[in-house]
């Protein structure tokens, strides 16, 4: 029996929606045939990889809570993604968007402010969107790729904040640990039940989702950044400036990064420390292909990257299993969505046998 | 002159695992492909050089184990960019991603002891020249298999048939599948090189720079690797002249941090990543000079029609 490739008449609207899935099954599919490689029961794994973690009421708080930044910054770098500008250090604009939240937090003259968390939410995105800006204008005004100078400005963000925090901002109080001082409870989002984690800034994540629907489905900016992306030189003949899609997709992924710092600041972590986020900068540009850059999608993408975190933490502990599972679970996904995506142009097609 | 002697030196080990990825990126992107995953390839290449050495295998094992364990982990990519016409930002992206995961899994059980890495090798007589026998001749044998794939590399390119075809199919795969070369097939063994020479470049920071494990040690030298190649505006030479100014950043900042001076470490650590993003700038200004090699085709996918 013989196949052959060949090109659709038309995209498939079906395989575009189930790419997402197979890409998951076969993800689950591999991760298993791994864990019996290494040794382990892998039905039991996968139960504690994929179904223990989520199975009590905290693990569904932990859940939407690392759901959250993934989804906020997936919905700001899709901004960017669908204008074909590519934003890959949204890790280091989430450390500077924490950075200035905390600067406010702890130097506000009145930290029993009804205004410190407003004014720490304006820092964190204003603060992303400066870090995202240096990007934005190399690339408008000095032809600069923005794949390197957003990465390397991820390298230098991580190094400002372990100076900070082992230098001029470290606690005096902290017995040398490098960290800042606990914020003051008017700096930090309320958790809806002292049991879990979870906490009001998940608003801030909804808010998103409906800003980005609304941005990219139904304003004329948002269809001038998917033409700019998709055709530009349409775009060009169109009177659509490439440097605004530019700034437009690197200042919404920032400000979405510096967000989601803020809210991982006054939320889980209240302080500062060497390490504050496990990664969700990269993993969001995952939840925004594996949400297909719309909304709806970005949504179920980030739950699904949560999971992947949470599981990676639930086997490390359970199993001693080390962490850097996550990242694995995160590239086969990625992986399998690229090449499941190639079946949306191709199909295959049995040949005739020949006599 | 021992500060001299000790800075040319460390400069020329410090570029050599850049040396090693931007001229295996420079290949594949000769041909058209553009593999943004060196970082991954160079982590997978270092923890199983490092897992080989620790596992009692002779040194020229281990190391090759490293470059092959990174052409191995470029064939994830070349499948998704090659056969499955992906795009190729997210396929390099996903192994850079995946690369990093492998290695800090790998890397679970190497510990912290140091190994015993690769010992320099003094050239017999040549070594014992005054001043130039320090400089030039007291090297592992790494760096001068990265001096001599530069002239290979910058030969082939520029001087050979192969050479000429692949630039062919990097400056328009449609022309090259017409006359009749293989396009999927070369760009195959491009992308299967520039995973040989990433995983290399990682084998020689885990067994020689510093033969200790450390996760992550590549500290985004994968990245600077792909910056080289677009300062290089894609030359072999200057890919290697590249190299040695940031090999010699390298050593000034660990220079200024063992003379104590009076600014952070985190500031000198950050000298490398600024100084990307300001050559960058600068190259970037002269379009006529990027435009000149770049390959025309560059991160196109292409499947023939017929």
């Amino acid at each position: 029996m013989r196949y052959r490739i060949e090109r659709r008449p038309e995209p498939s609207a079906l395989m575009r929606v189930a790419a997402p899935a197979i890409a998951t099954l076969l993800t689950i599919i591999v991760g298993s045939v791994f864990f019996a490689v290494l040794g382990y029961d892998p039905l039991a794994t996968l139960n504690a990889f994929f179904v223990e973690p989520v199975s009590s009421l905290n693990g569904l708080s932990e859940l939407l809570l690392k759901a959250s930044p993934l989804i906020l910054i997936a919905c700001g770098l899709a901004v960017g993604f669908r204008a074909n500008v590519w934003n890959i250090g949204a890790e280091g604009q989430l450390i500077i968007g924490a950075i200035a939240a905390c600067g406010v937090g702890l130097f506000y003259p009145d930290p029993e402010s009804f205004l410190l968390l407003p004014l720490m939410l304006i820092a964190g995105a204003v603060a992303g969107m400066a870090w995202a800006a240096i990007p934005a204008f190399l690339r408008a005004r000095m032809n600069t790729n923005e794949i390197l100078v957003t990465l390397m400005l991820t390298y230098i963000a991580t190094l400002l904040l372990s100076w900070l925090v082992h230098g001029p901002w470290r606690d005096p109080a902290g017995f040398n640990y490098p960290q800042t001082a606990l914020l003051p409870g008017a700096a930090m989002f309320e958790p809806f039940d002292y049991s879990y984690r979870l906490n009001s800034s998940i608003f801030i994540t909804v808010i998103a989702v409906v800003a980005m629907w609304l941005f990219a489905d139904r304003s004329f900016l948002g269809y001038k950044l998917s033409v700019s992306g998709a055709a530009p030189l349409a775009a060009r003949y169109a009177g659509f400036r490439e440097s605004s899609a530019v700034w437009t997709g690197l200042l919404a992924g920032g400000a979405a990064a510096g967000l989601a710092g803020m809210a991982e600041l006054s939320g889980p972590l209240g302080q500062l420390s060497p390490q504050i986020s496990p990664g969700y900068g990269f993993a969001a540009i995952i939840v925004a292909f594996v949400g297909r850059l719309n909304a709806f999608g970005i949504v179920l993408g980030g739950l699904l990257l949560s999971l992947l975190f949470l599981g990676g933490e639930a086997v490390q502990m359970s199993l001693g299993l080390p962490s850097a599972l996550t990242r694995i679970f995160q590239g086969i996904l990625l992986f399998f969505l690229l090449a499941a995506d190639f079946f949306i142009f191709y199909r295959l097609r049995r040949l005739a046998e020949h006599a | 002159m021992d500060l001299f002697v000790a800075i040319f030196t460390g400069t020329v080990i410090a570029a050599t695992p850049l040396i090693f990825a931007a001229l295996g990126e420079l290949v594949v992107e000769k041909s058209g492909v553009l593999n943004l995953g060196i970082e991954g390839m160079m982590l997978v290449g270092a923890a199983f050089a490092f897992w080989a050495v620790v596992a009692g295998l002779p040194m020229p094992l281990a190391i090759l184990a490293g470059a092959l364990a990174g052409a191995a982990a470029s064939l994830l990519f070349g499948v998704l960019a090659l056969t499955f016409l992906t795009n190729q930002y997210a396929a390099g992206l996903a192994l850079a991603i995946f690369g990093s995961g492998v290695s800090a899994f790998l890397g679970r059980n190497f510990g912290s002891e140091p190994i015993d890495g690769l010992k320099p090798l003094a050239i017999p007589l040549l070594s014992d020249i005054p001043v130039l026998g320090p400089l030039l001749f007291r090297y592992d044998p790494l760096v001068y298999l990265a001096i001599l794939s530069f002239v290979a590399i910058a030969w082939f390119l520029s001087r050979t048939k192969g050479g000429l075809i692949l630039r062919t199919i990097g400056e328009s795969p449609e022309i090259a599948h017409a006359i009749g070369y293989p396009v999927v097939k070369i760009r195959y063994w491009a992308v299967l090189f520039g995973g040989l020479m990433a995983g290399l470049g990682g084998a020689y920071l885990s067994v020689a720079y510093t033969p200790l494990w450390v996760e992550n040690m590549t500290a985004g030298k994968g990245w600077i690797a792909l910056a080289l190649v677009v300062f290089a505006t894609w030359r072999a030479y200057r890919v290697l002249l590249g190299a040695w100014l940031f090999g010699g950043m390298t050593i000034l900042q660990l220079q200024g941090q063992a003379l104590g001076l009076a600014v952070p470490s985190e500031l000198l650590s950050a000298l490398p990543y600024l100084a990307t993003i300001v050559v960058l700038v600068i190259i970037s200004q002269n379009r006529q000079m990027l435009a000149e090699h770049f390959p025309a085709s560059l991160a196109k996918p292409f499947r023939p029609t017929v």
